[in-house]
């Protein structure tokens, strides 16, 4: 069994208890527990069942390689499924369950998958669920959905923050144990500034667990005291930042870093971010990341209990736990021996090493002799034995084919398969690889990094990262690579010595991919390579013999690697059985693409700051409170919100639109008209330009007067159109649209800036700078002039006219301009004074029936009065003239942004759908976007089109449905019924009439 | 009318690990022009109480005034709000006879102070700029994105930071800041300088 240890656990506090639940059981751990070391402390060999097969699975790792230990974390608003045990550091509180199973751990139905896991092969989803196609959405998706595994996804909104952080540095290291620590001393003496991060809790790395097993020093210290006082010196240097529980995420272009603080998980009370994000940018960055251990693929190699050799010396020495009474370690390498010794010098039994080089080790091996333990050489594991726990081992002969030698009781297995350098952040922006024959892995290549603006490489690895695994070669790289880095970061650093090591030497690894070396296939189905993914040595050898020889179609195939630990673990072994099956080398298979993050990172990290209220930007007029405290029902215009209608109690948003309409058009109505682009164009060539702008005149429009415009991309369709006022000789006012204000700017300055850069033009938006209420209807003049200050009568001001003035105390710009077909004013003044102005409008209104209306009641007023709305009528196909425009078309100026475009034979082509008045027979509203149907089918045997609804309402004024539409030939159809097919099966006949139902010789508004 | 006149924010207010509050009307002008012509340094200093045209990515300031550089051909002139109409008019008057353009936009913008020892840190969540002690110095002024928004950052004391952004999104960039700002949420990076 699987216990707390009498002594040790140098990560651990024994004076602090920590309670916690794992599956509602009550369990006790200690203050710097994981949760994983927690659960071995309390026996909780088994923690999850593998995704496929439902095989009872248990810690294998001991940091964030670990495939097996996901967890359900917290309840509620704190739950968070596939949580690794192996990086969730123990609180108070924690509450924990196991993943994948129904309906307990301990009894799992999906389990009998395991009995038909001969029929669920690679690919067998691929081949099983093709056929019949109808079978696919009822029958096989379901069940797939099912079965499928891991967390359950969170239910609740998170209750948790997050943020993220910009950050600059000269320097960045990434990874705090010795190398790391020793690069960043190496780099900081140039004075730059230097960022160091470590994705756990603690400095120091691995370096301080494996100094326990052969007693090596660092600088005469051992690896706890000189990680102490690095730290310190480190710590001491203002311009070094430090930070733990940071993991380096991705490494992107231009020296672009994502690191991954976690800031509460821990400590979930704690005021403050969960989670911290932090965009940095660098000049080079140092990636001492370590190296993972590999597994060894034997049969049973996914039994709970079976380990990597150093994370099982990890929860030794680090936590006090140990996995079991009686471990069998088995290795290919020297430094699986270190757990032996570890093992043994805390008193527990180490039957037997297995190891398969022929000839065994070096130092280390000769020191576990010394202690006793037995050390078989040439040999392997055939099988392991048990159920849900490990209870024996049969042994065999590597070079053979499985023939049981001698099978040993024991409740653990300590394996390792040589060690791999962590290249991802290495590789992540394109830094390649090298295969290191020797020790049996991918190191990066110093000649091939990831390059940045310059051309020049800007991440260094070092350490074991960079293949330098022993200690002293480990602390000699990482110093030649802070050096490294600082000196292309552009600083002068100290050169000094590195601190010297004092370790056992190794002897060189022998590489084993497959245990015995000629296991038989029914070995091979039960030898895992990837836990997470339930992928097998078979799987991946029946991939390349079906022909799936490149290495990410076999990826793809078998999901090897695909699961959420990206294939930390199994990579490598993956690929050295598919290029054995393909009889070629490793470095010819290559590896599969390395992409960030390092780890999966939290959702609410990546969306740092923006949630609830400021999850986007709202735009708020200066009377967004009044409408919102008077029944605005809030319609999204790009960012602004708008009132829709103002709804009153008991009415519904239909009745209040119609309401507002039948107000407006009978006594008064305001809008706020605020969002209205408004640009100041000003220059003595600004009138020049706005010729070229607009599509009319601009530059014969008299001071005081205010002129309709349409404006064209250069390919001649609509692109914004509104009212153009010229202010003074060389200033005018141009209004937008309200979605077209920021982007009718940049296309101002577009041509200002690249094509007429030599005309005397300046532009300024001053969107905001004005707070715009629209007066109108017939008691519009009545209510201005009960403000008093200004002459607006028909006489001092006419339509499309404008003034400056005091109005009512404010100062206001009135704008003699009608967008409803009713006697209408725009008010405009400065937005300080908006809100204000509005209260006394409305106050001073009430005598003539003043009421607000939204923004529905104003499309339907000017779809009554046939004006057109950009993005209604528009949809950035159609040009002017198919909107009958033309009178808008200056046929005086040579040239206008569009004009040439409009000449192309498909713009003139006279079957263009042209825009006309659609009133149904039965005066019912013709659904949105409804097309007309024509006769016959086209060559793809659709229906033909003839035509398309663009607005359509039904008009409180006409008591009945009115729209518009471009329809082919429409202006000469007159008359004529069209036929328009709804999506509610019902059709549609509606009659083709003039666009203009209200008002049409407009008397209303010239009053 | 200044009895009318309300800010974004009606003057709202944040206690964090530093101070937020809304700085309420501000009077600020957009200038574009010549900045080597002569009559065009004359007008800004006469009407910004002699604060000169800044320099790249530079403010500077002079009694109730400041200039801040916005772009090659952009100035941003900051008085007191009831000032703002008369000095633009008198921009416009002494630039009558340049290509140039004074206009008033006080009230599309809303401010912000931000007081204490993290402001540099609650700005660094929310801006892509270096406000490292040693990068970002009173005096300079920075146009850049916060979250979502444009916005302009300066120092106006060595604790302290103005921050303006449009005012339609006042409450957005206020919420930003108050997120930033929560206790519990410091960062630390700069606490050492």
């Amino acid at each position: 069994m699987s216990t707390r240890l009498a002594s040790g656990g140098r990560l651990i506090d024994r004076s602090k208890q920590v309670q916690f639940t794992f599956n509602g059981k009550q369990m006790r751990g200690h203050a710097g527990d994981t949760l994983a070391s927690a659960l071995l402390a309390n026996d909780q060999m088994m923690v999850g069942r593998s995704f496929k097969y439902h095989r009872p699975r248990g810690i294998v790792a001991s940091g964030a390689e670990e495939p097996n230990a996901l967890i359900n974390m917290g309840e509620g608003a704190r739950f968070e499924p596939n949580q690794r045990a192996t990086t969730t550091e123990l609180f108070n509180g924690l509450v924990a369950q196991s993943q994948n199973h129904w309906p307990s751990l301990e009894f799992d139905i999906g389990a009998v998958n395991t009995y038909f896991s001969r029929f669920l092969p690679a690919g067998f989803y691929y081949k099983m669920f093709m056929y019949p196609r109808a079978f696919w959405k009822h029958v096989y998706e379901p069940f797939i959905r099912q079965s499928a595994g891991l967390g359950r996804a969170p239910k609740q909104r998170d209750q948790d923050t997050y943020e993220h952080f910009y950050h600059f540095a000269d320097l960045v290291v990434i990874g705090g144990g010795v190398a790391g620590l020793q690069a960043a001393l190496a780099a900081a003496t140039a004075g730059q500034s230097v960022l160091v991060i470590e994705q756990t809790a603690d400095w120091g790395g691995r370096a301080p667990v494996d100094g326990v097993a052969d007693d090596s020093t660092i600088d005469g210290m051992d690896a706890d005291a000189w990680v102490a006082q690095a730290v310190a010196k480190l710590d001491a240097m203002d311009n070094v930042t430090m930070r733990t529980r940071t993991m380096g995420a991705g490494v992107y272009d231009h020296g672009y870093l994502l690191a991954y603080e976690r800031l509460r998980d821990h400590a979930p009370e704690a005021k403050g971010p969960r989670h911290r994000l932090w965009r940095i940018r660098t000049k080079q960055i140092v990636t001492a990341t370590g190296a993972i251990e590999r597994p060894l693929s034997f049969a049973g190699n996914d039994l709970p209990g079976v380990m990597l050799a150093a994370a099982l010396r990890d929860y030794v020495v680090n936590y006090g736990v140990s996995t079991g009474d009686r471990t069998v370690v088995v290795t290919n390498n020297d430094d699986a021996y270190r757990t032996a010794i570890v093992l043994k010098q805390a008193g527990l039994e180490v039957p037997v090493i297995i190891d398969a080089r022929p000839e065994g080790g070096g130092a280390l091996m000769a020191k576990a002799r010394d202690m006793g333990i037995r050390v078989d050489t040439g040999r392997a594991i055939a099988k392991v034995k048990g159920g849900k726990r490990v209870t024996g081992v049969q042994i065999c002969a590597q070079a053979g084919e499985g023939s049981v030698l001698e099978e040993i009781p024991c409740d653990a297995v300590a394996m390792s398969g040589g060690w791999s350098p962590v290249v991802h952040l290495w590789s992540h922006c394109g830094g390649k690889l090298i295969w290191d024959d020797a020790q049996a892995h991918f190191r990066p290549d110093p000649s091939r990094p990831p390059t940045g603006a310059s051309g020049e490489g800007f991440v260094i690895a070092a350490g074991s990262a960079n293949g330098a695994l022993a200690l002293d070669a480990a602390l000699a790289d990482a110093t030649a690579a802070g050096v490294a880095a600082a000196r292309a970061a552009g600083g002068t650093p100290d050169d000094a010595p590195p601190p010297k090591a004092d370790a056992l030497g190794e002897a060189a690894l022998a590489p084993v991919w497959m245990m015995p070396q000629g296991a038989n296939i029914k070995l091979r189905m039960k030898s895992w390579l990837d836990f997470q993914n339930d992928v097998k040595v078979s799987d991946v050898q029946l991939a390349a013999h079906e022909g799936f020889e490149s290495v990410e179609h076999a990826k793809r195939y078998t999901t090897l690697g695909m699961a959420t630990d990206q294939g930390k673990l199994s990579n490598i072994n993956g690929l050295a059985i598919l290029s054995d099956a393909l009889g070629q080398p490793i470095p010819v298979t290559g590896t599969t693409t390395f992409r960030p993050p390092y780890t999966p990172i939290s959702m609410g990290a990546i969306a740092g700051e923006a949630r609830g209220e400021i999850f986007q930007p709202l735009r708020r007029t200066p009377m967004h409170d009044w409408h919102d405290a008077n029944g605005a029902d809030w319609e999204p215009v790009g960012h602004w919100r708008r009132p829709y209608a103002f709804v009153r109690n008991g009415e519904t948003v239909n009745e209040a639109v119609m309401r507002e309409v039948r107000n407006t058009r009978e006594k008064l109505g305001l809008l706020d008209a605020s969002t209205l682009g408004k640009l100041i164009v000003k220059g003595p060539d600004a009138g020049r330009f706005l010729d070229m702008m607009y599509t009319n005149m601009m530059s014969t429009l008299k001071p005081g007067k205010c002129r309709y415009g349409l404006m064209c991309s250069e390919n001649g369709f609509l692109s914004d159109d509104g009212v153009v006022a010229r202010i003074d000789d060389d200033t005018w006012l141009c209004h937008t649209t309200t979605g077209g204000a920021d982007r009718i700017h940049a296309h101002m300055e577009e041509w200002l800036q690249t094509e007429w850069w030599d005309w005397k033009v300046y532009v300024a938006n001053v969107t905001e700078q004005l707070a715009q209420v629209a007066v109108v209807g017939p008691n519009a003049r009545k209510l201005l002039e009960k403000l008093g200050g200004m002459d607006v009568s028909r006489e001092a001001l006419g339509f499309m006219e404008w003034a400056d003035g005091t109005l009512g105390g404010f100062d206001a710009r009135v704008y003699r301009i009608s967008f409803s077909g009713e006697l209408s004013y725009e008010v405009a003044v400065p937005a300080s004074q908006g809100r204000a102005f509005w209260d006394k409008l409305m106050e001073a209104g009430k005598e003539f029936g003043v009421m607000p209306y939204g923004t529905e009641a104003l499309h339907i007023m000017r779809a009554e009065k046939g004006f057109i709305m950009i993005g209604d009528e528009t949809d950035g196909t159609v040009i002017p003239q198919d909107l009958g425009l033309d009178w808008a078309l200056s046929k005086k100026k040579e040239d206008y942004l569009g004009k040439r475009a409009q000449q192309r034979s498909h713009m003139t082509d006279p079957n263009r759908w042209k825009l006309v008045g659609l009133e149904t027979v039965d005066g019912s509203v013709l659904p949105d976007g409804a097309y007309a149907l024509g006769n016959g089918v086209n060559e793809n045997g659709q229906k033909v089109m003839i035509g398309r609804v663009t607005s359509t309402y039904h008009s409180p004024t006409l008591n009945r449905g009115i729209a518009m539409g471009l329809v082919l030939h429409g202006p000469d159809r007159m008359g004529e019924v069209l036929d328009f097919p709804g999506t509610d099966g019902k059709t549609y006949k509606a009659k083709i009439v003039s666009a203009v139902f209200y008002d049409p010789e407009g008397e209303k508004q010239n009053v | 009318m200044s009895d009318h006149v309300t800010s974004a924010l009606a003057g709202a207010a944040f206690d964090g690990f530093v101070q937020l509050r809304e700085a309420g009307a501000c009077g600020m002008i957009t200038l574009r022009g010549d900045f080597s012509s002569a009559v065009f340094q004359k007008a800004v200093g006469e009407v910004a109480e002699g604060a000169g045209v800044p320099k790249t990515r530079q403010i500077t300031t002079a009694g109730d005034s400041a200039v801040a550089w916005m772009s090659p051909d952009e100035l941003l002139i900051m008085c007191p709000h009831a000032e703002a109409p008369a000095r633009a008019a008198a921009l416009a008057q002494a630039l009558s006879g340049e290509h140039a353009l004074a206009v008033n936009v006080s009230d599309a913008r809303a401010v912000f102070d931000l007081t204490g020892a993290g402001s540099r840190e609650v700005l660094a969540k929310l801006c892509p700029v270096d406000f490292a002690p040693g990068a970002f110095k009173q005096g300079e002024i920075r146009r850049t994105r916060m979250a979502q928004v444009a916005a302009a950052v300066w120092m106006t004391g060595p604790d302290s930071f103005r921050v303006v952004c449009f005012r339609s999104v006042a409450a957005y960039v206020f919420g930003l800041l108050q997120a930033s700002a929560q206790p519990g949420s410091e960062v630390g990076v700069f606490a050492d300088t």
